[in-house]
């Protein structure tokens, strides 16, 4: 196994130590890779090669155990995410009020595919499958702010607003 | 802090008058509010529906209006959902019961102004319904949503607030566990389980009794109980709102469960896309353990239990019960074969018991009230209520409860408002991607687990999707194989292979390049996977499938041979055209393309370039006053 991807690992000392501190935490505990993991996650945004090595050295488990957790969620991410996190609910209640061509119009507007991230690393799409706010659908969220019963149109100009903040 | 009967009874006494002021019926309300503290009381809706539509704001707006009138005897309580999603923030206000409906901060600060301090209901705000032509105003409870409903799962929900345990108590919680403990034996509880007749909500309808009987003749010394609220179905929320709105009820139950099973330990599995319902848990495991309700020796006796909460990560198959508990262990959430069944080998390797949310609601009422109450509710087949998550194209999305044996019609029509835009009702999916369709031909059946198997469909976890004319069943069966392939956790071959070649084949007819051959071979895959996949997931993935080809041929074959699909939703076969006869050449088409896709003078007919196009059908909504955009 590689390292993955090409992007480089930017971990600070202040992070290490808040990761060495969920690791002494769950050490001991039965069950422990898991919430490790997403505090993990908590910490530097993503899991890199780096971050998961931590891990499986500090909980004494081995690295494919840990790689082959983190890859087995959907929530777990290998990679970077934007700053802008962009989710359209996919569930069925979204699905049945055209959710997929609100999706389709947020990533002609992006250039990029669910999944990815733009190459400033401003945004990234995700597909996800029911925020259970299903009496408004359909449904995005964009850093956890929820937009209800969107059109493509207006999820469009959601992310022109998104677009004109400074940084 | 050690727990009694007689601190439990101060307690209720102490809060009873304030939650009974809630009482949904007016007059007795009115009276209630007399000896409460509080001359009036504003409930406002803390669900995950109302917290995105705004909520927390329309809170603050009371909050420091409340402040600013010097309104001390007023309180502002967020409750968990009432059920009416689609009219949220919904606001309440007690002893009135008066149902402010989509509520707005500056709606906010004229009911503080003007019927808090004033005493007149703004009758403006009011939700429509319960404005009467004589100018009477009807309480909340009143209104036709609830008329058909009966609240055992969801009795405290929107009533108390999950933040308090003594509401909670007040409500007779922790009653149950009580009466448990001090005066039933593990048998005795077994019994009352099972002459109860509940079954399990969580989709596959076991009898929870025997569960529990299982575990307690399987012989450790370590036993778990744990809770399923990994509720992955899309679509379906009823547990995240019991959670969000009557943690205490889940807790009290694992409690029960544990003492009758033998264990000490229990755990909470929920999704990690509920951060709400996580977060109430937590305060009240919190405060059960600080009242000593969890813990050592609760109420004095040698009984000890405790409860922790695991998160999951974004994987459906965790639903899945052995998955669930290897996700708990902390490993990858695959399923194993069965037996053994967890009763006997779960959790860690030791006897387990799990039962989902909506089933651990029921358990105290059926302890306090008897198994004789909860079986004369409901059919021969299936005792008791469900909960339903009532979404898409219905009026009143939300969340229903309704004794078994109600109808489809009822749920939809008389609780559901019927289909909005004088569309006609197609079908109704029940079970997510496990589940099936039913059409309008079966909308008079009775809802229970047997009635809806004979259909073709299931119970499921209680997700009901209702499809109107616009909704092409083939792509709602394309919809469930992507969501059911994307889930495959890999494990067994039939699933992982066998879901993506269905979808592949699903793909090929919404492509408009299906042959009447690959029909065949969709029903014959679908009988393999039903019986050679590991576990349910891919057993009951092509179910979507089956009942839509069942019911829904025609469409299929529209697919097939005509290669049109008569919904207009399969976006290669349809294409958005403008009509030069009809087109003024307004703009609005034009300048409202998401991805500018219409080109045109002004005055002069437009024309959409279809490589550009996305089918997205805003132009056709836009272009209601000419009508001169179509679809074929």
């Amino acid at each position: 196994m590689s390292n993955g991807n090409s992007i480089e690992f930017m971990g600070t000392p202040a992070q290490e130590a808040e990761l060495k501190k969920v690791i002494a935490k769950y050490k001991e505990q039965p069950g422990g890779l898991m919430p490790a993991l997403q505090e993990a996650q908590g910490i530097y945004g993503y899991l890199p090669y780096e971050v998961q090595k931590m891990l499986a050295e500090g909980l004494d488990v081995s690295m494919s155990e840990v790689y082959g957790v983190a890859t087995f969620y959907a929530q777990f991410s290998l990679v970077p995410k934007g700053k802008y996190i962009i989710s359209v609910c996919l569930g069925t209640a979204c699905y049945v009020k055209g959710a997929d061509r609100v999706l389709t119009a947020i990533e002609e507007k992006l250039g990029i595919k669910s999944g990815e991230c733009t190459p400033d690393r401003k945004f990234s799409i995700e597909a996800c499958r029911c925020v259970g706010a299903c009496g408004l659908a359909p449904v995005m969220t964009v850093n956890g702010e929820v937009y209800g019963k969107v059109t493509p149109e207006q999820a469009v100009k959601v992310i022109e607003s998104y677009m004109a903040k400074e940084d | 802090m050690k727990m009694t009967i007689e601190r439990l009874n101060e307690i209720k006494a102490q809060y009873e008058p304030i939650i009974k002021a809630r009482n949904l019926v007016g007059e007795y309300a009115e009276e209630m509010a007399q000896h409460s503290q509080y001359r009036k009381q504003i409930l406002v809706c803390g669900g995950t529906g109302c917290t995105s539509s705004g909520c927390g704001k329309v809170v603050e707006a009371l909050e420091a209006e409340l402040k600013a009138n010097n309104c001390d005897d007023v309180i502002v309580v967020k409750t968990g959902c009432f059920g009416y999603c689609a009219l949220g923030p919904i606001v309440i206000v007690y002893p009135e019961g008066a149902f402010y409906s989509q509520a707005t901060p500056e709606g906010a600060v004229r009911i503080v102004k003007e019927h808090i301090v004033g005493g007149n209901v703004c009758k403006d705000l009011l939700f429509p319904e319960t404005v009467q032509e004589n100018g009477e105003v009807l309480p909340f409870g009143k209104i036709r949503f609830y008329k058909k409903q009966m609240r055992i799962a969801l009795r405290n929900c929107g009533v108390i607030s999950p933040f308090k345990i003594e509401e909670y108590i007040a409500t007779d919680g922790y009653r149950a566990l009580h009466k448990v403990l001090t005066s039933m034996s593990q048998d005795d509880v077994i019994s009352t389980m099972l002459a109860s007749g509940l079954r399990g909500r969580g989709g596959a309808g076991f009898p929870t009794g025997r569960k529990w009987a299982f575990a307690k003749a399987s012989v450790g010394d370590v036993k778990y109980v744990c809770c399923n609220a990994d509720e992955g179905d899309p679509g379906a929320f009823m547990d995240r709102s019991i959670l969000e709105g009557d943690p205490h009820a889940i807790i009290e139950a694992m409690a029960i469960a544990a003492y009758t099973i033998g264990a000490k330990q229990g755990y909470v599995y929920v999704r990690a896309e509920y951060p709400i319902a996580v977060e109430r848990l937590r305060i009240a495991i919190n405060q059960a353990r600080e009242m000593g309700l969890l813990g050592k020796n609760i109420f004095g006796t040698d009984f000890c239990f405790d409860l922790d909460i695991r998160l999951g990560a974004g994987a459906f198959v965790c639903g899945e019960e052995t998955a669930l508990m290897a996700s708990i262990e902390g490993k990858r959430g695959e399923p194993r074969p069965r037996p053994p069944f967890p009763a006997v080998k779960g959790l860690f390797e030791v006897p387990t018991v799990l039962n989902n949310v909506e089933t651990y609601a029921n358990v105290a009422q059926i302890i306090l009230k008897g198994a004789d109450w909860f079986s004369s509710i409901g059919t021969e087949d299936t005792k008791g209520t469900k909960v339903f998550a009532l979404g898409g194209k219905i009026n009143n999305v939300g969340l229903v409860e309704v004794p078994m044996g109600t109808t489809l019609r009822e749920i939809i029509e008389d609780i559901g408002g019927g289909i909005p835009n004088g569309k006609t009702f197609k079908a109704a999916q029940t079970g997510g991607p496990s589940g099936g369709c039913i059409p309008a031909e079966f909308i008079d059946t009775p809802i229970d687990f047997a009635s809806l198997s004979k259909i073709g469909s299931m119970m499921g976890s209680g997700g009901l999707i209702v499809m109107d004319e616009d909704t092409c069943m083939v792509d709602i069966a394309k919809f469930y194989l992507e969501f059911t392939c994307e889930e495959s956790c890999g494990k067994c071959s039939p699933c992982r292979i066998g879901t993506k070649r269905l979808l592949q084949l699903l793909e090929k007819l919404t492509d408009g390049k299906g042959e009447m051959e690959d029909l065949e071979k969709i029903e014959e895959l679908s009988k393999h996977m039903q019986s050679s996949c590991l576990c349910a997931l891919g057993q009951t993935a092509s179910n979507p499938v089956v009942s839509t080809i069942k019911f829904f041929r025609d469409e299929y074959l529209a697919h097939i041979v005509d290669k049109t699909c008569p919904a207009h939703k399969c976006k290669k076969l349809t294409r958005y055209l403008i009509d030069p006869d009809k087109c003024v050449g307004c703009t609005l088409c034009a300048r409202n393309c998401p991805v500018k896709a219409i080109k045109g003078e002004v005055k002069k007919p437009h024309v959409i370039d279809q490589d550009k196009c996305i089918k997205c059908g805003v132009c056709l909504g836009n272009c209601k006053k000419f009508k001169a955009i179509y679809t074929e």
